[in-house]
């Protein structure tokens, strides 16, 4: 009963760089500005960390945010597998706090997606030789909008979802981001507005997909035992799952089903909760239809279930599955991978506080990050 | 350079397949030890790792395993092209590859339409595989 997910390892500190368009910082200062404020939220000095922890697409992340901030780290990840990235960062930092290779774990990110006009996200790096460049690219496909919505058709297809069904999402999901002052989108939208906004690719129009902003966030892990006199209430990480399925699209095998039917499993498992227990969800919302899928994959309604499931409000601040309070990757921020903010926001409401937003008496949330093009999933279940 | 449409670049997994497309032909390797046909082409076999394989015709015909029409240029280079489908199509050997389907309207595409190859000649090097619907005339 004494592993690693039973309430040994909390997270301390979380924080948030400045958020939105055109901020004017760069990426490691957007990386600096949020784990000064995390560390601050936890009580904890840099001098206290003794592993960081980083994702980017390019370098050598971890070491270069240590060298910015003046840490010498003796455990270090940089763990490549997309948004779902910071849900894996939190599952390795929980064991090697576990194992004592560690104390103290500061987990950063930075992006200056929207100011650099990055519309389109590289894939397979600059090799023209690699499989998605070879076999994709040369097709027009719009990445990873495209990937989405070649899902969305087929679950449409297969389960009768409708695009008012995915118009809820975000609508939903924009009533959050209303109450939330960080949000960039904070105006409201009805199912028609998603319906009439300009058309991406089908089924997915503007409304569907995900913001792109600026920004940056850190938290802080440590043991429950040093964590006794920190500033914050300790907020537990109690169960985790990873699956990969593919990398490439054209690889998926079911476009229907995703990972999150094995990394959600085992996090239950882990737990020792079921998806009855859980006060609050985020999920990687980069398009409406992943919300749909991983509702479905996590359990939380059956598989074909979640066009239906998601109506009526029901992940909305009236709803019984509060599902992206700070307002998700649709309406809040999204810059460049949201994994990290997933965590952040389910902390806040674990801890109350939330404000208008707030889940009352929230005590379990569910944390899932999708990587790449539904290509992997990462699950996180966190407890007060 | 943007402006020009992205292309693939062969490399030793793949120079036959685009050298047969060059040719009009559709091939695709089919593993020795498992007898497994796959896509995209690779070294060992993603179902036994076999390194055994035979580059073998495919028969071209396939359905329509899910698509998109895609509004916004990924790149300049589509800017005169959208809309556009792209697709995911099960060929009849059991693989699935990405391409477009042309030689039809975008709105009359649907799932489980059935599709054959035909090729596009982009440059004197490359020949993209593309599909069409198949014709009342083809072969079933
Ligand atoms: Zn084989």
């Amino acid at each position: 009963m004494n592993g690693p997910f039973k309430r040994n390892v909390v997270i301390a500190g979380v924080a948030e760089s400045d958020l939105g368009h055109d901020i004017g910082l760069t990426i490691l200062q957007h990386q600096a500005l949020a784990a000064r404020r995390a560390l601050d939220d936890a009580g904890l000095s840099k001098h206290d960390v003794n592993a960081v922890m980083a994702v980017d697409f390019l370098g050598l992340p971890s070491l270069q945010i240590a060298e910015y901030l003046g840490i010498q780290p003796q455990f270090t990840d940089t763990t490549v597998t997309g948004g779902a990235a910071f849900e894996n960062l939190v599952e390795h930092a929980t064991l090697a706090i576990h194992a004592g290779l560690c104390d103290v774990v500061l987990i950063t990110y930075g992006s200056t997606l929207h100011s650099d006009r990055r519309r389109v996200i590289e894939r397979g790096g600059i090799d023209p030789r690699m499989p998605p460049t070879q076999f994709e690219t040369p097709y027009g496909d719009l990445s990873p909008i495209s990937a989405y919505a070649l899902a969305a058709m087929r679950h449409m297809h297969e389960f009768g979802t409708t695009s008012e069904q995915l118009a809820h999402v975000a609508v939903s999901t924009r009533q959050w981001a209303m109450m939330n002052p960080q949000a960039l989108m904070r105006l409201p939208i009805t199912i028609d507005d998603v319906l009439a906004s300009p058309m991406v690719c089908s089924p997915l129009h503007r409304l569907d997909c995900c913001v792109m902003t600026d920004g940056g966030g850190a938290i802080v892990l440590t043991s429950a035992e040093r964590a006794g006199d920190l500033r914050r209430a300790p907020v537990y990480v109690i169960g985790s799952g990873f699956y990969s399925t593919h990398h490439t699209i054209s690889q998926m095998q079911n476009l229907t089903t995703t990972g999150a039917v094995v990394s959600g499993r085992r996090a239950f498992q882990i737990a020792g909760v079921t998806p009855d227990d859980i006060d609050v969800v985020q999920i990687y919302d980069s398009f409406t239809i992943s919300v749909i899928l991983a509702v479905e994959d996590l359990g939380f309604c059956q598989k074909g279930e979640g066009g239906a499931f998601v109506e009526n409000g029901r992940l909305g601040p009236d709803g019984d599955l509060p599902t992206n309070t700070s307002g998700g990757g649709l309406s809040y921020t999204h810059p460049g991978a949201l994994g990290l903010f997933l965590i952040i926001e389910a902390v806040r409401q674990l801890r109350g506080e939330c404000g208008a937003r707030q889940v009352p008496g929230a005590q379990l949330a569910l944390v899932h990050g999708i990587g790449g093009w539904l290509s992997s999933h990462a699950t996180l279940i966190l407890a007060r | 350079m943007i402006d020009e449409r992205p292309l693939p670049k062969p490399d030793h997994d793949s120079e036959q397949y685009w050298a047969a497309a060059r040719r009009h032909e559709l091939v695709l390797q089919q593993c020795e030890a498992c007898a497994k046909f796959r896509f995209y082409p690779r070294s060992v076999c993603p179902n036994c790792l076999s390194d055994r394989f035979q580059w073998k015709h495919a028969s071209g015909r396939g359905s329509v395993y899910s698509f998109t029409i895609i509004h916004r240029p990924p790149l300049p280079a589509f800017r005169n092209r959208v809309p556009y489908v792209l697709a995911l199509i099960e060929l009849e050997e059991g693989v699935r590859m990405m391409t477009n389907i042309v030689e039809c309207h975008p709105a009359d595409v649907y799932i489980g339409m059935s599709v054959e190859v035909t090729f596009e000649d982009v440059t004197e090097d490359i020949t993209l595989p593309q599909f069409k619907p198949l014709t009342q005339g083809g072969r079933s």
